[in-house]
């Protein structure tokens, strides 16, 4: 596979705080890349010194085989981008902005066809101001498609939009990998890292503390699977504990939360221990369900629940 | 250049719809010329050397639109693009820093000429207004007045990073600037003393040329005036290129 982007050991200062240090990691080519963390863990330092808008204090960045500082202008040509907290007018009009940012590139795509993409095509002539933020989000994914590029960076890019919105652009972002380019995104959402990354990087203080496909990194936590039921009569928690995957049982009223084991490959799930433990005692049970452990889990087990700003 | 032009009639056209700018530079100085016309009509006078109180108030306001696009205009527009991320998305762009600046400066001076033009024909059309000067010798000093204190406006545009300040800051600037420079109250009506000391004050320089070269002056009559704006011209255009920031 091909790899679109190489960093290793990047390291960034202001002054004595370290923003990034001795950041390694790889993004090849045609994968959604999710790089989150807490606030201050160095995520825009990182994406602005992969675009060449920041000089490294040390170590190596290379995007599409360029140098991002060195070969500034040309890596400008061939990435895509959408900036958080950029923004553009107010009172620039919609096809205005897209054909000012067409005029940016040797050989821009029609500006027309991605309107009718993005499903702006009504709001044409409508002022910035007046679009709604998923509407303003579009229209900044369709300023970093207009050059074709094969690498697109989206930083907190559903960030203050509604379910329906956020849904609507998953789903463009996913058409953008399906047309074989990379997209390189930040997020505060685990549920969009989980949903729509093929690899997430978790950084944390300036440094990758890890990076893995989210179902790999949610194996490796080794986290508990959890099964909820609602017991309205009495029951001995000895009948769950006998079960071999169970490793812990609490009660709260009539909820009962049973701890389990992650089954391995082939073993039935924990669900079907419990339920069939308890229909066997003739045990009235409602409401059984089972959660799994998310990639939320994951990423407050790495870098703690401590309020950061 | 396709993109700078671009950029220019955009600029050009945001101005006009979000009219604050445009109602300081462009109404006010029309209103004031209007107003002081109607007290003291455009009669001959020995005080302004035979000319009427408009035929010397137009070459003056005129500075005083340059002051203002200058000092409030191009800061405070310029300060808002840095404030909201609008030049660093134009930075994560091929599109070339110049580009964009010089977008931004050509948008001024046309506007700063309409505003010019405005007092032009009204005091043409309502008071008569006598020209005596060569046209385009009014206009060379009128563009080298504006890329002067255009080029002071980017040292503010570079160092002041928000909208509120850069308010504060053109206006504490602005406002002696246009009393004290013969931009408003004349250089007939003050004292000796006044004038000597209002010679510091970059503006009067500009008032003095425009003045002078409406009335038909030659350029050899104002080479202090042409050293003074140069001079500021070089001085302010290395100083702007050296504190510009993107962020």
């Amino acid at each position: 596979m091909q790899q679109v982007i190489h960093v290793s050991h990047l390291g960034k200062m202001y002054g004595k705080t370290i923003a990034v240090d001795d950041l390694s990691f790889e993004v090849n080519e045609g994968e959604i890349f999710g790089m989150v963390g807490p606030n201050g863990a160095g995520k825009t330092t990182t994406i602005e010194c992969l675009q060449g808008l920041r000089r490294p204090d040390q170590g190596e960045v290379c995007v599409l085989g360029l140098d991002p500082v060195r070969q500034e202008h040309s890596l400008r040509l061939v990435i895509g981008t959408q900036l958080q907290k950029a923004q553009l007018p107010d009172r620039l009009k919609v096809d205005e902005a897209l054909d000012l940012f067409a005029s940016f590139y040797p050989d821009p795509t029609p500006w027309p066809i991605l309107l009718e993409r993005l499903g702006l095509v009504e709001k044409k002539g409508a002022y910035i101001s007046e679009l709604s933020g998923g509407q303003q989000q579009r229209l900044f994914i369709a300023l970093a498609l207009i050059n074709h590029p094969r690498l697109v960076f989206l930083d907190e890019l559903t960030t203050g939009l509604d379910p329906q919105a956020r849904h609507t652009i998953w789903d463009l972002v996913r058409e953008i990998r399906a047309e074989g380019r990379t997209v390189f995104l930040t997020t505060h959402l685990m549920e969009e890292a989980e949903k729509l990354c093929d690899r997430v990087m978790i950084v944390d203080h300036g440094r990758v503390v890890a990076l893995d496909t989210p179902s790999a990194l949610v194996r490796s936590l080794g986290a508990e699977s959890r099964v909820l039921f609602i017991c309205e009569g009495a029951f001995d928690p000895q009948v769950l504990k006998a079960i071999s995957a169970v490793s812990r049982v609490e009660q709260d009223g009539q909820r009962v939360i049973v701890y389990g084991r992650a089954p391995q490959p082939g073993q039935p799930p924990l669900i079907a221990d419990v339920a069939n433990a308890l229909s066997a005692q003739r045990i009235a049970f409602t409401d059984i369900r089972m959660e799994q452990a998310s990639l939320e889990d994951v990423f407050l087990q790495l870098t703690g629940r401590a309020i950061r700003d | 250049m396709q993109s700078f032009w671009k950029l220019a009639v955009l600029e050009c056209k945001l101005y006009f719809r979000f009219p604050i700018m445009a109602l300081f530079t462009l109404a006010l100085p029309l209103m004031i010329l209007i107003l002081l016309g109607s007290i003291f009509g455009n009669e001959p006078s020995p005080l302004y050397g035979g000319y009427g109180s408009v035929d010397v108030s137009v070459p003056a306001y005129a500075a005083m639109i340059i002051a203002i696009s200058a000092f409030i205009s191009l800061p405070i527009t310029l300060a808002n693009y840095r404030e909201r991320g609008i030049l660093r998305r134009f930075r994560a762009t091929p599109v070339s820093p110049a580009a964009v600046l010089g977008a931004q400066l050509v948008m001024q001076f046309l506007m700063t000429l309409l505003g010019m033009a405005l007092l032009i024909v009204a005091g043409k059309l309502v008071y008569g207004l006598r020209f005596e000067g060569n046209a385009l010798s009014v206009l060379a000093a009128f563009s080298l007045s504006c890329l002067s204190f255009f080029a002071f406006g980017m040292i503010l545009a570079g160092l002041i990073p928000s909208v509120r300040l850069a308010s504060i800051v053109g206006n504490v600037l602005l406002q002696p600037m246009i009393y004290l420079s013969g931009a408003t109250i004349p250089l007939e009506v003050m004292s000796p003393r006044m004038r000597e000391f209002i010679r510091f004050i970059p503006l009067t320089h500009v008032v003095t040329l425009l003045r002078g070269l409406w009335v038909g002056d030659v350029w050899s009559e104002h080479q202090t005036e042409l050293i003074v704006l140069s001079a500021i011209l070089v001085v302010c255009s290395i100083v702007a290129v050296k504190v510009f920031r993107w962020e």
